[in-house]
């Protein structure tokens, strides 16, 4: 699937370089399936500066593309939450001032002053939702809502379980299943988490993330662990699947377009941040990946079933989502560790 | 082999000929050079190197990767020392994973190749054409379409309980029966094409001779064919086995990724969360010598019998 998209960005790619040649140049790093190309026209359209981009499918996959010699070939890439945190430690984003940017008071309030880039000087909102479950209703019709679904199956689920093979949100999600706080180095609680996933391991189908809604759709797996704006497409595929908010918690994430240290480009990384700050393209967004743009304005521009969508609204009764938290390095090895075991 | 077509005893005319091979073969070098020597250097030497917390090596020896492959200390570090299983039983798996999809390819591969290299010339070549059509496409995309074929929704379950054969679908995706599919659908004309190169070039006269002998068919094959196209068998075995021992395509797609295979193992030491390279390299350096310690005692073997032969 990465490698389709990534082939799909390059054909594009060659078509775009066909228009004009010689013309600025703006290079993302970002999400597959993240951005759609009508977007990038428009932008291009506007500004004169064409986009070439790369997708990667996991934060830690960009990290490390990036640290292997990536730096100073892109101007901005697309982060989450605890991987803005841990690149801006790395000393890897340029940062800028808000007058840098006309639209940057379009901001919305709670997502200005973040605990991973306090007064936002290193990235802007680009969109934000919760990792949780869906389920297939016509294969298992009671509580959803609750993470035992994952990790301690009722019979009609057992063997068709699909969870996201990325280390940082299936053991987060696992903690918050035992209620474990993150980032433990209690012995015991890390122990008693390595024996439960090993025993939840036995009803798991697939451990697969760029296929998470795929396996769903196809009845691979009738319960798997999905990003809420996946959800909602899965649903558009097959209507029995329904997105959890789990009474044991679930997390919540924000992607943010981050300017790069060693930016090529830096104006047109600006240009472009600005330009996905203006609601109607921060909509254009939502409208495509299905998940929250955290920009004011937005509302007018959606499409009308995402205000009433389930993967987008929580129930009144669900709790808050918690955010992934950095870990040390040597509690991040303790996890790395767990993973270890949990695949051998 | 190539270099020795001059006559013995032309001396002049022999290191001409091998000077200008030696010339011809400058870009190979190059290229071997810069794509293969260089980068497994660079393997080699980090996998000596210490852990950059995130991905990256600081430029400090130490052997802990290796210690981390062989020594288990438990989660904490803190149990008395003992011998690491976990990546032990990972390789053990590839291996034997890999060693199945190399006898499957030949069983299926040998008879094959014998009937294509066996057909009228004129067939032979659409024979050849008709092998090598799925490789038109990439390799991704047959493992994808394989899915679609097996999972519990697809066009094999569904005609055989169209057909009233079963109830329920077969479970075929995400299990071991998956990759070893996949594995041997993968890697088929790797093992068929070096044996049908061989039995082509095998003179069949030789089997006539055995059959005037009053040698029985599978005597023939096993005592004359067999050994005459060994060359064809091995280089068709190692050229399945070792990719699919580092296949990790046909484990996480059709597999589910629910074990980690050699291949998976390496990738998410530098692409997932632990962004351990030195323990990546030290992986790959561990995977390199054991094939390497492999192929040297065959090519012992082989040079050991080719001295008993003659």
């Amino acid at each position: 699937m990465r490698k389709l998209t990534t082939l799909m960005t390059a054909a594009t790619m060659v078509f775009a370089t066909g228009q004009s040649i010689a013309a600025e140049k703006l290079s993302i790093y970002h999400w597959f399936e993240y951005i759609p190309q009508e977007l990038l026209n428009k932008f291009t359209a506007e500004t004169g500066i064409e986009v070439v981009m790369d997708t990667y499918d996991s934060n830690e996959a960009m990290l490390a593309n990036l640290k292997a010699g990536g730096m100073g070939n892109y101007d901005v890439a697309v982060p989450g939450d605890y991987m803005v945190e841990i690149m801006i430690n790395e000393g890897m984003l340029d940062s800028f001032a808000s007058s840098e940017l006309s639209n940057f008071g379009n901001i919305e309030d709670k997502w200005r002053d973040v605990s991973f880039d306090m007064g936002r000087k290193h990235s802007i909102p680009y969109q934000w939702g919760s990792t949780s479950f869906s389920v297939d209703t016509s294969v298992y019709g009671g509580d959803i809502n609750t993470t035992d679904i994952i990790f301690n199956p009722p019979s009609e689920l057992k063997g068709k379980i699909n969870v996201l093979d990325t280390a940082g949100e299936t053991l987060v999600f696992a903690s918050i299943h035992m209620g474990i706080p993150q980032c433990s180095t209690d012995k015991e609680q890390l122990k008693a988490l390595s024996k439960m996933l090993d025993g939840a391991k036995k009803n798991w189908a697939s451990f697969n993330s760029d296929g998470a809604k795929d396996v769903l759709v196809s009845g691979d797996a009738a319960a798997g662990m999905i990003w809420n704006g996946f959800g909602a497409k899965a649903r558009a595929e097959n209507a029995s699947l329904k997105y959890a908010y789990p009474k044991q918690g679930y997390i919540v994430w924000m992607d943010n377009v981050v300017l790069l240290k060693d930016a090529p480009n830096r104006d047109a990384a600006l240009k472009f941040m600005d330009f996905l700050l203006e609601p109607e393209n921060a909509a254009a967004v939502t409208n495509y990946a299905r998940y929250a743009a955290g920009v004011k304005g937005v509302g007018k521009h959606l499409d009308a079933e995402l205000s009433e969508a389930l993967e987008n609204n929580p129930p009144a009764d669900a709790p808050a989502g918690q955010f992934v938290q950095v870990c040390d390095q040597q509690t991040q090895g303790l996890y790395d560790a767990i993973w270890t075991r949990l695949k051998k | 082999m190539a270099g020795m077509a001059s006559p013995k005893g032309n001396k002049a005319e022999a290191s001409i000929v091998d000077g200008r091979l030696g010339i011809l073969l400058l870009p190979s070098w190059v290229v071997i050079g810069i794509l293969l020597v260089i980068p497994v250097l660079i393997m080699f030497v980090y996998s000596f190197l210490t852990q950059d917390f995130r991905g990256g090596v600081i430029w400090t020896f130490t052997l802990e990767a290796y210690d981390q492959f062989f020594i288990d200390r438990g989660l904490f570090g803190d149990e008395p020392a003992q011998l690491e299983w976990t990546y032990i039983l990972i390789f053990w798996r590839s291996f034997l994973q890999a060693f199945f999809a190399m006898i499957f390819c030949l069983l299926i591969g040998f008879p094959t190749a014998y009937f294509m290299a066996t057909s009228p010339p004129k067939s032979r070549s659409f024979l050849l054409f008709l092998v090598t059509i799925p490789y038109w496409v990439n390799l991704l995309i047959r493992t994808v379409s394989m899915k679609f074929l097996i999972r519990d929704t697809g066009p094999i379950n569904e005609w055989l309980m169209a057909f009233g054969m079963i109830d329920e679908p077969i479970r075929m995706i995400n299990t071991a029966f998956a990759v070893q599919l996949g594995l041997f659908y993968s890697y088929l004309p790797f093992m068929v094409l070096p044996i049908y190169a061989s039995i082509e070039r095998y003179n069949f006269v030789l089997s006539e001779a055995a059959a005037d002998l009053y040698t029985g068919r599978w005597t023939t094959l096993f005592k004359v064919l067999i050994p005459t196209v060994k060359p064809g068998i091995i280089a068709g075995c190692i050229l399945v086995f070792i990719p699919s021992l580092g296949a990790f395509l046909a484990p996480d797609l059709l597999g589910g990724a629910k074990n980690f295979m050699i291949g998976s193992l390496v990738e998410e030491q530098f692409k997932g969360q632990a962004g351990d390279w030195p323990f990546g390299a030290a992986v790959s350096m561990i995977l390199l010598t054991i094939i390497m310690i492999v192929l040297l005692f065959y090519a012992r073997s082989q040079t050991n019998s080719a001295g008993r032969g003659h």
